[in-house]
Formats: C-alpha cells, structure tokens, sequence
C-alpha cells in the first residue's frame, strides 16, 4: 500500500517535471482563469464576494484539468504512457499519480486568484481554515475528474477540444457565474448532476459564510465522494483500454 | 489449427501455449506455442505484420490474450502480471523516455517505479549510464540526446531492477553501424551475465548474428523455429548464383524468360543475384544465353543462401 502510493508520487514528480512548463498547461491552467478574475474587476459591480468562491474554482478547475489533459494526451499520443503499464504498478496507483499532479498544478493555479480576491475585497474570508480544506478537496476532485475524462476519450488529439466544452459549460452551469437559485428550470438539474456545483458552494460558504443551495457539509462530501469515484472508474478504464 | 509446443528442456523460462488474438474477424496471432530456454538469446523474426509485436504485447501484458496461456518464469501473464512485470524489463521500438528529464533522472524514476530500495537507486543508475557508455550525458535531457543514445538510455532503463528476463522490439532499428554494434555488444554482455533475451526484430541478419535460437512467425504462426545452424540445413539447400554480362547486363525480365531452374532474380550494382532450385541447370541457362546473345559472362559465382535469403524461402517470399 505504502509502496504504491510512493510511486502515484513518483509518477506526479515526474509529469509535473515533464509538463508544467508546457503551452497548454500554462495558458489553460494558468494564466486563462487569472486574466478571467481580471476581466471580472474591470466589470461593473467588479469582483463581489459572491464570484470570488466561482473564480477560485474556475481555476482550480482549469489549472488540474489542464495538467491531466497535457500529461496524459501528451503521453498516449507519443506512446509513452504504455511505459507506465510496463511497471509492476497497479492501475488505481497509475490514476492516482496522474491526479496528484494534476492536484498540484490545480492548487498552484488558485494561490493567484485566490490572493487576488483578498487583495481586493474588503472583507476577509469568513472560515479561512474551511476555504483551504475546501480548495484541496475541490482540486482533488477536479484532478481525478480531469484524468478520467482524459483515459475516456478515445482519439487523445480529440482532448482539448472535449475538455474546453465541458468546461465552457461547467462555467456557466456550475453556480460560477449564474447563482443556480436563478437559472431557469430545466438547467436546475444539469447543475446538479455536474460535480464542480458542490465544489463552488462549499468555497462559498467558506468565503461569504452562506450558500444558495446546500449546506457546506453535504457540498464537501458529495465533491469528496464524486472524487474518489472519478479515481477509481479512471484506474478501470486503464484497466480496460488495453486492445 | 494448432502448433505443437516444442519439446521442453524442463528449463523453459517462457512457455508460450496456443497463444490467439483476434482483432475482430482478423486473426493476427493463430495458435503460436514455443519455449524459450534460460539464459539464451531468442530472436523473434517475421516481416511485417506478421504478428511478432502482437505476440510480445500480449507476453508483456500490454494486449489482452485472446486465448491460450502465457507464462514467464512459471507465472501467469494475466493472472500474476505485477509479479511478472518486477522480473522483466522491456524495451519498446521507440525510445520513449520522458524528454524533459535527464539521463540519470530517468533512470532513477525507472528504478523507483520498479520498486528499488532507495538507497541502491543511484548506484545502480550510474553503473548503467557506464554501462552503455553515457556517463558523460548523465545530465543531458531525453531530448538533446542522438538517436543512439536515446536508444541505448531506453535499453538501460529497462534494466534498472535488474530482471531475469529482458523482451527488446527492434533495439537497433534507424540505428547507424556503429550504435548497432554498440547494442549489440551490449546485449551479449547482458546474456553472458545470465540475463534471458527475446529480441523481436525484422532484421534477419541481427537476428542470426546474435541469437541462440530463432523462431519466424509468419502471417500469425510460427513457421520455423531451431537454432541458426539448424535453420540453414533445414532449408538453406537452395544456393544462389551471381553473375554478370560484358559489354552489357540483359533487363531483368528477358533474362527471366530464357533462365531455367531460378526461384528468383533480382539485379545488386551490376550484378544478376540468382537464387537457384537447380543452381547447375541455372549456370547452363547463362552460359547458353550469353553464347546466343553474344555476350560475354564477366563474373559468374555460386554460393549458398545468406540469411536474407534463407529468411525469404522459409516464410515463402520465394515461392
């Protein structure tokens, strides 16, 4: 068990070594969601509590779904993920240190945003230790979901383009910018059914200390479950992606 | 239709029975049974798409057996596959280590995904960067290396944990002579250290300068398998006679009409490369035809069938 999660880091150390200097992980992963926080300062009614928790999750989002997009696409088109399957490693272990990097480019790419908006607003978070344990398990549920989304799509060439619907979408389904209480009715349920809704409203309780539509508690554990379900099915479709 | 499995020497290191795969309705693997012995050098021939990458694929665990069982070292490919992954080392036919990492940190990330004591990852990585001769671009990056080096990095990083048993797929494919002979040097020092090597290649002549035994898989089947001598007594009886024309060599195919007792003609430079059913019937025809041409045999020799040839002939490319 130890010896296993040792090597999820192993792999982690060496995507993060390998990727995160690359093009896609910085302009998706990064820079895309600060210079997004940015255009919302300049908006009237400019970066209120209420968007900071969306833009702290828009970028967690982006920046881990970015990392497993590079460092998986990257690799299975190349041929060198099969490296990875030659190793005396379970394949949940191989999921994990894909997710683990992602992680870690996920958290890195909130430490902007997040210093922004409290940089700009006048008031501080109200549960400063509940929005760090949140921002850690929104990115750990981000970066599992950004692996498995990368092992399900067949043609990896075909990646990028999947994942910028998904997330266009999630951005303005997730209570991100349009708060879920005022979409109209048959969106509700889309909202419910994506895992970054749960994410958002957790930070924002932590933020702003309310929430539009479930308490912190239920949003975390549902997003912390939801994760550990995207770990699982990706190391099955590993699993089963062998022709 | 099913092969037989070779005798066992009781010392099969890989035993390989009525192994199938079938992609759909195309079979790629049919039935193919052989034993690779302890401690040898087996070269795995075919041309392409003959089914030889399929077969490795499935003994490494990377393609999924349709069936028919595989064991290496007495444990099952499927069943036992993180056991038998620790005591392979396996060699793709592209050199695909991680580009922005160094030499010495691929070596140390191989060795720590195979579960190498850490204190024992170093020494190990750098007495394989001397080993094939990298020591000096130890901290280089994958992708500022020469194809060669690239190569031979692969190779060294397969061998990290030290395993019994080590499947290399066109080790010296794209490679200039020298780094050829350099891989290959390595790989008989590797065997002599008791080091088990199955090498898939489409180079014949590899295939018979370095292997022990060779097995040729051809269209999905083993079709030849024993060790070179006793490939060439097999079917090496036909011989090949070369020759060549003064003032001028005939076109190929006027002179296939008029030379009797020839499987094939091909034209090497300027020279006829003829290899023969009946090679006296074949000198005959020559020295007939170039009377009634008026043309003069400059050069006209007989020898017996290169490996090439040999290669051709078994999986039917002369007939």
């Amino acid at each position: 068990m130890i010896g296993e999660l040792a090597k999820s880091t192993y792999i982690a150390w060496k995507d993060f070594k390998e990727y995160y200097l690359k093009p896609g992980s910085l302009s998706w992963g990064i820079i895309f969601p600060f210079v997004f926080a940015l255009a919302f300062m300049t908006r009237r009614g400019g970066l209120t509590e209420w968007l900071a928790p969306g833009m702290i999750s828009l970028a967690l989002f982006f920046g881990s779904t970015s990392m497993s997009a590079m460092s998986i696409v990257f690799e299975r088109r190349i041929g060198s993920f099969e490296r990875l399957l030659l190793f005396p490693v379970g394949y949940n272990t191989i999921s994990l240190g894909k997710s683990l990097s992602s992680f870690v480019m996920g958290i890195i790419a909130s430490i902007p945003v997040l210093l922004l908006t409290i940089i700009i607003l006048p008031q501080p978070p109200v549960h400063t230790l509940l929005l760090l344990a949140t921002i850690i398990i929104a990115t750990f549920t981000s970066s599992t979901f950004g692996v498995l989304i990368s092992f399900l799509v067949k043609d990896p060439t075909q990646v990028m383009t999947v994942f910028n619907i998904i997330r266009f979408t999630m951005m303005f389904l997730s209570d991100i910018i349009i708060p879920v209480t005022a979409m109209p009715s048959y969106a509700i349920p889309i909202s419910l059914a994506l895992p970054l809704t749960y994410m958002t409203e957790a930070l924002r309780y932590a933020y702003t200390g309310t929430y539009d539509i479930l308490p912190p508690g239920i949003s975390i554990t549902i997003s912390l479950i939801t994760g550990i379900l995207f770990l699982v099915a990706a190391g099955e479709v590993i699993k089963k992606s062998k022709p | 239709m099913k092969t037989a499995l070779p005798p066992t020497s009781g010392d099969c290191v890989i035993t390989v029975r009525d192994l199938t795969k079938k992609y759909g309705d195309l079979l790629a693997v049919d039935h193919v049974s052989f034993c690779i012995r302890r401690n040898e050098i087996f070269g795995f021939l075919g041309p392409n798409g003959a089914g030889k990458t399929t077969t490795v694929r499935m003994l490494v665990g990377l393609t999924n057996i349709t069936s028919g069982e595989a064991k290496i070292d007495g444990l099952d490919v499927i069943r036992d596959y993180k056991r038998v992954r620790s005591i392979i080392g396996v060699v793709p036919d592209i050199s695909n280590l991680y580009s922005e990492l160094t030499s010495l940190q691929n070596l140390l990330f191989s060795a720590a995904m195979y579960g190498v004591p850490k204190k024992e990852r170093l020494s190990r990585a750098e007495s394989l960067l001397k080993f094939f001769g990298l020591w000096e671009k130890r901290n280089q990056k994958f992708k500022n290396l020469s194809k060669g080096q690239k190569r031979r990095l692969t190779i060294a990083a397969a061998l990290t944990h030290n395993p019994r048993i080590l499947f290399l797929d066109e080790p010296t494919s794209g490679l200039d002579v020298m780094s050829r002979r350099i891989v290959w040097r390595r790989i008989k020092e590797l065997n002599r250290s008791g080091v088990t090597i199955f090498l898939t290649t489409h180079n014949v002549y590899e295939a018979f300068h370095i292997s022990d035994r060779i097995g040729i898989i051809n269209k999905g089947r083993i079709v030849a398998l024993g060790t070179p001598g006793e490939l060439e007594r097999k079917f090496g009886a036909r011989e090949v006679v070369e020759a060549a024309f003064q003032p001028h060599n005939p076109g190929i195919e006027e002179l296939s009409r008029h030379i009797q007792g020839a499987l094939d003609i091909k034209l090497q430079g300027d020279r006829f490369k003829i290899v023969a059913s009946n090679p006296m019937q074949v000198i005959e025809s020559l020295v007939q035809y170039a009377r009634q041409r008026g043309l003069e045999l400059s050069s006209l020799n007989l020898r017996g069938a290169d490996a090439e040839e040999l290669f051709l002939q078994i999986i039917g490319g002369l007939q």
